[in-house]
């Protein structure tokens, strides 16, 4: 009797000290399952009983725009590229009413420089020659010099949205309004490097 | 006798160093690589063709690999300097090929002479010539240090087992009360940590789906960690990248380094392992790497990554507001991200972690017209030049608990 009290003594011991060091489990959560701590609605990114996938998140319904999306008509093929070079052109680029020609204001200037750095600079390189860190290390090759590709704000913002060669959209990463900034930088790399 | 021996031997040497000097010779001379124009045609080519082209794989045009032996070398020239123009001469060879990719366009490289296409060509054909062949070795191990916890366990088993023997054994009334206190003393010690530690996950470090790695990510490849988590700038969530974000890179990149390598616990993986990684990838989205396109009609999978960081319900918590009003770096409380293989939780996220910060944190009145004249009166009120975030309502309980 007494050893198998001192035996049983041992093993809730050892077995409540080893429990402290599992690092691929949760701690005990006291009150997880109350609405207090788990929410009652979908968790983001969380799994649904809806629909025939288990994703909380959905697809807005077909024929409708979720919100802050701006469409975007040209599809992705070689043609719309020369078609958008041409036709489409940036909102946030005004022409003031005492001013010969459109300009970009220098906080979205400033925004497109600081979302560069974020989202091109890794292939592009600071300075738009093509030779960012993923470049330089050999992982990827080839990406061009901007002063070697005769890109107009039209050809960039559809590169953007659809990608163009190994380089895919990055339209989910960034808003509409993003997207004209991170492009007038760009134009400015480039004049920059051709002067 | 001894002499004859000493003669075979020299011998010996002699015939066996002039075959191994004839094999050399005659492999050297039966490759006849002009090495210069092979290397020459690799910087142009990197610099030019390989973001559509590779050597053996089919990318977003052909597999150029030995395009010497299918295609004569004027036309080659004629194709790289203009293709549209050797279209336009109703070249069949041209056209064809024009179409089996849909008619993408390839761009004209009239700037490239003769010499330069030439050697391209070279590199084509003998591929690259000084690429080393890395042969196992060059490991290093991680040394592991003996691990002294057993002796924290035998102390504590000595112990339990004294108390026990003073219990049950000993007559001696003074050293069981002394024994009542010390038991009593740890158990409260240990229970008031254990209890201390409900619902904190400081550490938690779950098993992945995937075993992505930041430190290769964020770390080696310096991806901005924005570039992934892009709604962290506008939204409560930080965002986990949704696969087309993966692809932006991983369809060019379908296997890693041969010196790759990434610890998942105690365990190494090395590029036979990482390489099944990224076909998990391909195999959730519906990529085929071989032809280089995805797969029409593809059921897409989700991968269920396991959520580390989680706030109870009661607890609000918007990345935007740290990331983009604040200006925080994400590694104030996700730790040092970019070294880690695979991630864990870094900070207690208790709410007097968060208060700590607010306290000490210093809000940058910079250029923020809009609130001048607050920022003026806030300054005067507290005596001071800098405010913190505690002081321009931090603290306030309904920020967070609403």
């Amino acid at each position: 009797m007494k050893s198998f009290v001192k035996i049983i003594t041992v093993l809730i011991v050892v077995v409540a000290l080893s429990s402290c060091e599992d690092k691929r489990s949760r701690q005990v959560q006291y009150m997880a399952d109350t609405d207090m701590y788990t929410p009652v609605g979908y968790e983001t990114y969380g799994e649904s009983t809806i629909g025939v996938d288990s994703i909380s998140a959905r697809l807005p319904v077909e024929g409708t725009i979720s919100r802050g999306n701006v469409p975007y008509d040209y599809p992705d093929t070689p043609g719309a590229l020369l078609v958008a070079k041409d036709s489409l052109f940036s909102p946030i680029k005004i022409l003031a009413p005492n001013d010969s020609i459109r300009r970009v204001s220098k906080a979205n200037l400033e925004q497109g420089k600081y979302l560069y750095g974020i989202y091109c600079v890794a292939c592009h390189g600071t300075k738009g020659d093509g030779q960012g860190p993923l470049v330089q290390n050999g992982k990827f090759l080839g990406v061009p010099n901007y002063k070697d590709r005769d890109i107009t704000e039209g050809s960039i913002y559809h590169v953007i949205m659809r990608g163009k060669g190994i380089m895919g959209s990055h339209s989910s990463q960034l808003s509409a309004t993003e997207r004209w900034q991170v492009v007038h930088h760009v134009e400015k790399l480039r004049n920059d490097l051709l002067k | 006798m001894k002499s004859v021996n000493q003669h075979n031997r020299f011998l010996r040497l002699f015939l066996s160093s002039l075959t191994f000097i004839l094999l050399f010779t005659s492999q050297l001379s039966a490759q006849e690589i002009d090495s210069t124009q092979v290397r020459t045609g690799k910087k142009i080519f990197n610099a030019n063709c390989a973001s559509c082209h590779m050597l053996q794989k089919k990318f977003t045009g052909p597999a150029l690999g030995g395009v010497e032996e299918r295609r004569t070398n004027e036309w080659l020239k004629a194709w790289i300097k203009d293709n549209a123009a050797l279209r336009a001469t109703g070249d069949a060879d041209a056209i064809a090929i024009f179409n089996e990719y849909n008619g993408s366009v390839m761009t004209a490289f009239p700037q490239l002479s003769d010499d330069d296409i030439d050697a391209i060509l070279a590199y084509t054909t003998h591929g690259d010539i000084d690429k080393k062949v890395v042969v196992g070795g060059g490991d290093d191990e991680v040394v592991k240090e003996p691990s002294t916890a057993w002796m924290s366990y035998v102390v504590l088993a000595v112990l339990i087992l004294l108390v026990l023997w003073i219990y049950l054994k000993s007559d001696n009334q003074f050293l069981k009360l002394v024994a009542t206190i010390a038991l009593l003393l740890t158990v409260g010690y240990f229970g008031y940590q254990a209890l201390m530690n409900v619902g904190l996950d400081e550490g938690y470090q779950p098993i992945q789906p995937i075993a992505f790695s930041h430190k290769i990510h964020a770390g080696e490849n310096k991806v901005d960690c924005q570039y992934c988590h892009s709604s962290a700038k506008h939204s409560k969530h930080s965002g986990i990248p949704s696969l087309n974000v993966c692809m932006n890179c991983h369809k060019s990149i379908s296997e890693v380094a041969e010196t790759t390598k990434v610890m998942i616990g105690e365990e190494k993986l090395g590029k036979a392992e990482l390489d099944l990684e990224i076909k998990k990838l391909y195999d959730a989205i519906g990529w085929d790497a071989d032809n280089f396109a995805y797969k029409e009609n593809y059921e897409q999978k989700p991968v269920k990554w396991v959520r580390i960081h989680n706030l109870p319900d009661f607890a609000y918590f918007n990345h935007s507001q740290h990331v983009t009003a604040g200006g925080i770096k994400c590694q104030k409380c996700h730790g040092p991200v970019e070294e880690m293989d695979e991630l864990y939780q870094y900070s207690p996220l208790t709410m007097g972690w968060c208060i700590d910060c607010h306290k000490e944190t210093e809000v940058d009145l910079k250029g923020n017209e809009y609130y001048k004249k607050i920022h003026e009166q806030l300054s005067k009120k507290y005596g001071i030049e800098k405010v913190t975030v505690a002081q321009m309502g931090g603290m306030e309980c309904g920020k967070c608990h609403y």
